[in-house]
């Protein structure tokens, strides 16, 4: 079937309400997440329970059903789950096991009755509706507000809620112009890093005098520990869909690539079901809806690059080439794919179109600060007690993330550090808690909202490692192409190793330094240049670990294992010899029935005396 | 159009794609190791990092010039900066500079020594990678290479033969054929333009200069030696003369002093080609078949057409190189006792090119199973040897070369230009001989630097067209459009190299604008100087025709399959 026009799309949103209609919905989410926790089984299960109970329609499409059981999108609570969440009664049930399963059909589904156990405790309360936990009370999801909600791999589930309305707006009651300049005044600014004017991108590209032009989405979400954009095309696909035809309706181009890593097989299948399903309705493919609008949209894997996300790397793997940034100029907007005017914008931003058209430029500049209006999604994970991904408007402060979202530090231990925006962000502390999330006041501060990576560090957190790790990982995924990147991460890289493996010299934090400054100056392109940016961060806010570290060979926290010093608790100590006898290197001595002491100089900081010793006389000195 | 302040003073500037020109139209000597003006600009270097009013850095080879742009070339900051690159660099780098080939030649280490870098604080802790010497012409030592990518975009960009690219990534990258096969396993037509780039000793010619130094001294051996033209207008500025200036005279008696018993002008060799090939058109145009006649001295466009184009292998010239021609004429002389006095001959060429040294291992380039040519040194290697010698070459007289092939024509010594065979076959076809005939032909648009130019002459009342391209990305890109029958020639002559031999692998480098336009206005001028101006009046030509080629001229002359196999 193919929708001709806009009252055949009209009919056909009225159907699916029709069909999707039902007095009861059992989500279970199939996010990457809880689909690693098992969450399939939980769905199978579930499947098998209903199967012979009238009441309930597992097919999809019978019109009359009153209980649906379908795996939705993430939900973002990925620390608790698998989650399945139950409607209309908005029961979120937590860490469920396929053996919940019978009595959650029992109980909830047939008598509408809420199981206490298998719901989020707080502090001694229970929480029986989703909306009210604290992780999502505090939220403002838009973006994400259909993820977890409604079944991703169905358009008609997504139809029920408005998607490709936002499409039909600007198809039949507004000029591309009008378009480009409503998302030009709303101010949205690129998500995916830097925070270009996302309105001021597209006029450029409308403005070229070349008349092929590409819309190109950026997928290729490479941040160790984010999930933003996974979640989007896994739990929505369509939005994004539509935020790129927007975009392509306004540029004029009638050709999209979608650039998805790899890594995300799951994101790809739903992303190959939405367009497959929107073709077959006719909202992509030619003369879309009876207009004179032809949009295809074509799927790129990535190869696990994380430089493939820097737009001329992206643009180059799509074309088949070796996937390594150019010089600019040309810019993407005036050469990008094919060397053709392309717009470039990453998943999360065209996400926000649909909406912006929907409601006008006024409504979101409503939203956030109007320097960076709207909301942004952050992958919030580390020592917090809620982990997982949530959506806030622009300018919440980072005190208000970690403790009312993430519920504060785990274990009650002490807040010491956030890195932000990934291994091309900075670290913040506590002194920077209450700075505003936007893209201005974080770049006045050193750091950058980056794609949306939040990474929370308690106390016990080695600040020399955690810019050892971020520098290995930028090390790693360096092309190799320019020389500051490619040679002088390395040596940043080889200083902090020997820095946390207790070789470090005097010399070492000036060496950083002057690397640090000539890769930020002289790096080809935006990742190289922000490779330093963890490391002076740490250098800037913890001087005095990185000092101790190298003048007095110690890690406070324990965490640097070659700089832990065992020592032996003389008080304790009853000179059984057991550590002495245990120890490989002999570095163990004393005499039995009085203390031992330990030769540091000998000790090859394995820790097995301190495993053995059944007084627990021996620990790691701080 | 518009006016920059670099460095505090006021520079103009019209077209310059980047202000990297700019600075150099300034007369400042920007430091760079991965842009050439014939490349596409790659930026992987960040030398030429500027700096601009408002303290912003960038690299100023991928930045267009605005007007009223104020930048510095020399801070400070930037020449800590390009201390701390080049450190970086040394680093990663097999720092044997004592035992390089390329030492003194280096750009990384010239570049390093100006920025004063005199510690390196950093170890080397690169895997060592082996050595490629598997081509005749070329050897690779990826543990010089700086991954400038200069190469790969002279193969890709401009030679369009596309075999070598980057693999792996981060400072495992490495640049190497598909799969890591090794050179000689790969379509590379041994152009040597890759060399000629690289600023390391990354890329190398492999040489040959041991075993003539041997040969040199062996008593019983007779060292006869030829002299391609474009080596003559590339060796002087080696010793301190002016660039571009004919040194043929002193060459002769370099290589006299050096123990070659005869010392012969490949230019005698091209008045052979240019006999034969204008023979060769004219019998084409005929018959009408195997048009266009593609010309075949240049091997690594021979090469280039067999792996790329075998639909035109048909096309090219039957005739062989000069440097072929001569070798079996020369060695046809020397069978007879009487000339080599019973000893043995070594027959050495010293060409401008790479190439030339697979040329002389190919099956068609040996007469009666005998290789006609038995080693090809470089004008590299010659520069080498000499240096080598201690002969101070700029002191030297000049003397005659050996007859009985010492003479070559004008036409024959514009071989080494693009253009130049064209030139030389109009001239053998033309019935006059005088200035005006001569300089109808020099504005037939045959001369000038352009990677293609066309002409179109009269013969006998028919228009004969012809196309002239140099570099073999020009090549490709005119044999597509041949192929696709977009555009009809009756004579394609095709060079390897951008500019011609005189721009050959095997040249000495770095060879600037200057340089290059220099080796093409040095052939041109010894042209004029020459009072033979056809190949055809050639006297010495004329003899062998009627002497000891005589009957011989299709097996020594052409490119014989079954003359390599033994009598």
């Amino acid at each position: 079937m193919k929708i001709e026009n806009r009252t055949e799309l009209k009919e056909y949103r009225t159907e699916c309400q029709k069909r999707q209609r039902a007095k009861c919905r059992v989500l279970i989410c199939g996010g990457t997440g809880c689909l690693a926790g098992g969450s399939d089984k939980i769905y199978q299960k579930m499947l098998e329970l209903t199967k012979n109970d009238g009441n309930v329609s597992v097919e999809f499409g019978a019109e009359i059903a009153h209980t649906k059981v379908m795996k939705s999108g993430c939900h973002g609570f990925c620390e608790m789950g698998p989650l399945v969440r139950i409607e209309p009664h908005n029961y979120l049930y937590i860490k469920v096991s396929p053996d919940d399963c019978e009595e959650i059909y029992q109980k909830t589904i047939c008598e509408g009755k809420s199981i206490e156990r298998l719901l989020y405790h707080m502090d001694g309360q229970v929480y029986a509706s989703q909306e009210e936990i604290p992780f999502y009370a505090k939220q403002t999801r838009l973006v994400l507000k259909n993820c977890g909600h409604i079944d991703a791999d169905h358009i008609e589930g997504a139809m029920v809620v408005g998607a490709y309305s936002a499409l039909e707006k600007a198809l039949f009651e507004m000029t591309p112009e009008s378009v480009i300049d409503m998302i030009y005044e709303s101010n949205l600014r690129g998500r995916g890093g830097a925070g270009f004017r996302t309105g001021r991108k597209w006029k450029q590209v409308a403005s070229q005098k070349e008349k092929i032009r590409y819309v190109v989405c950026n997928g290729d979400e490479g941040d160790p520990g984010a999930f933003m954009d996974r979640s989007i095309m896994e739990g929505d696909p369509h939005r994004m869909i539509e935020g790129m035809m927007i975009a392509a309706y306004a540029v004029q181009a009638q050709e999209g690539y979608i650039y998805v890593r790899a890594e995300y097989p799951l994101a790809i299948q739903r992303l190959e079901t939405a367009i497959h399903q929107a073709e077959e309705i006719g909202i992509l493919g030619d003369h879309i809806l009876g207009t004179n609008f032809s949009f295809r949209l074509h799927i790129n894997r990535g190869a696990g690059a994380f430089v493939c996300g820097e737009g001329s790397a992206l643009t180059a793997s799509i074309e088949g080439k070796r996937g390594m940034p150019r010089v600019k100029p040309p810019r993407t907007v005036q050469q990008g794919l094919w060397a053709k005017p392309t717009v470039l914008n990453n998943v999360e931003t065209y996400a926000n179109v649909p909406m912006i058209i929907q409601n006008g430029a006024e409504w979101y500049l409503g939203i956030g600060t109007p320097e960076s209006p709207g909301t942004k999604a952050f992958a919030l994970t580390g020592n917090v007690r809620n982990t997982g991904l949530i959506e806030v408007p622009m300018g919440i402060t980072l005190r208000e993330v970690i403790y009312d979202i993430g519920g504060g530090i785990q274990n009650g231990k002490k807040f010491k550090a956030v890195q932000i925006g990934g291994p091309s962000g900075g670290c913040l502390t506590e002194k920077q808690l209450d700075s505003k999330m936007d893209f201005d006041s974080l770049a006045k501060i050193g750091a950058m909202i980056g794609s949306g990576g939040l990474v929370i560090m308690d106390e016990n957190t080695c600040m020399v490692e955690v810019a050892r790790f971020f520098m290995s990982f930028t090390q790693r995924e360096s092309c190799g192409k320019c020389v500051p990147c490619r040679e002088g991460t390395k040596r940043m890289l080889e200083i902090l190793e020997r820095i946390v493996a207790g070789n470090g010299k005097p010399t070492d934090i000036d060496e950083l330094r002057e690397l640090a400054d000539m890769i930020e100056s002289t790096a080809l392109c935006g990742l190289g240049k922000s490779a330093p940016k963890p490391v002076i961060s740490t250098l800037n806010a913890f001087a005095e670990e990185y000092r101790e570290h190298i003048e007095d060979k110690k890690c406070k926290t324990g965490v640097c294992t070659n700089l832990r010093q065992f020592q032996i608790d003389l008080d304790i100590c009853k000179g059984c010899s057991k550590c002495a006898r245990n120890c490989p290197a002999g570095a163990i001595e004393g005499e039995l029935k009085s203390p031992y002491h330990i030769n540091q100089e000998k000790c090859i900081k394995c820790g097995a005396c301190m495993e053995q010793c059944p007084f627990k006389a021996i620990s790691v000195a701080r | 159009m518009g006016v920059m302040t670099i460095d505090g003073r006021k520079v103009e500037f019209t077209d310059e794609p980047n202000i990297l020109t700019v600075i150099r139209k300034a007369d400042i000597d920007i430091p760079t190791l991965c842009y050439h003006s014939e490349l596409s600009v790659y930026g992987a270097c960040r030398l030429c990092t500027v700096e601009n009013d408002k303290g912003k850095t960038f690299a100023s080879c991928s930045e267009p010039p605005r007007d009223g742009m104020v930048i510095y070339t020399n801070t400070p900051r930037l020449m800590k900066y390009r201390k701390l690159i080049l450190e970086l660099l040394l680093a990663a780098h097999c720092r044997d500079c004592t035992t390089c080939i390329k030492s003194g030649e280096c750009q990384l280490q010239s570049l390093a020594h100006r920025m004063g870098v005199m510690d390196v604080r950093f170890e080397n802790t690169k895997e060592l990678q082996p050595i490629d010497d598997s081509s005749p012409a070329i050897v690779r030592d990826p543990n010089k290479c700086i991954l400038c990518g200069d190469c790969v975009r002279m193969c890709d960009n401009v030679q369009a033969v596309n075999v070598i690219d980057f693999a792996y990534r981060g400072t495992k990258a490495l640049v190497t054929p598909a799969f890591d096969k090794k050179i000689a396993e790969t379509d590379c037509v041994n152009c040597g333009q890759c060399r000629v780039v690289c600023p390391t000793g990354a890329i190398s010619i492999k040489t040959n200069m041991d075993v003539i130094w041997d040969l040199l001294a062996d008593k019983d051996t007779k060292v006869i030696a030829q002299i391609a033209p474009a080596v003559r207008v590339a060796v002087g500025d080696q010793f301190g003369l002016p660039r571009g200036e004919n040194v043929m005279g002193k060459l002769v008696n370099v290589l006299h002093r050096m123990g070659f018993d005869e010392v012969f002008d490949t230019s005698y060799g091209a008045d052979l080609t240019v006999i034969e090939e204008s023979e060769e058109l004219l019998n084409r145009l005929e018959s009408g078949e195997k048009l266009p006649l593609f010309t075949s001295c240049c091997p690594a466009w021979v090469r280039y057409c067999e792996n790329r184009y075998p639909e035109f292998a048909e096309n090219l010239s039957t005739c062989r190189s000069p440097q072929q021609m001569f070798g079996a004429v020369v060695r046809e002389y020397y069978k007879d006792p009487e000339k080599n006095l019973g000893k043995r001959v070594v027959s050495v060429s010293i060409m401008p090119c790479t190439a030339k040294k697979d040329e002389i291992l190919r099956p068609e380039s040996s007469t009666n199973g005998k290789q006609d040519i038995d080693y090809v040194l470089t004008t590299t290697e010659l520069v080498s040897m000499i240096r080598k010698s201690g002969i101070r070459f700029e002191n030297l007289e000049i003397e005659a070369s050996d007859m009985p092939f010492g003479i070559g024509s004008g036409a024959g010594v514009i071989f080494g230009v693009t253009g130049g065979v064209t030139e030389a076959v109009l001239r053998r076809l033309r019935k006059g001989h005088n200035r005006v005939d001569m300089d109808n032909i020099k504005f037939s648009g045959v001369r000038g630097e352009k990677g293609l130019k066309e002409v179109e002459f009269d013969y006998n009342g028919r228009t004969i067209r012809a196309a002239i391209v140099s570099g073999l990305g020009n090549a490709d890109a005119l044999l597509k459009r041949i192929k696709a029958g977009e555009v009809h020639y009756d004579f394609v002559e095709v060079m390897a190299c951008y500019r011609g031999c005189v721009m050959g692998g095997g040249q000495p480098v770095p060879a600037g604008p200057r340089t290059k336009s220099a080796r093409m206005k040095g052939l041109y001028d010894s042209d004029v100087n020459t009072q033979i101006k056809k190949s055809n009046e050639n006297p010495l030509v004329q003899t062998l025709y009627d002497g000891l080629l005589k009957g011989k001229e299709h097996k020594l002359l052409h490119r014989n399959f079954e003359a390599a196999k033994n009598e």
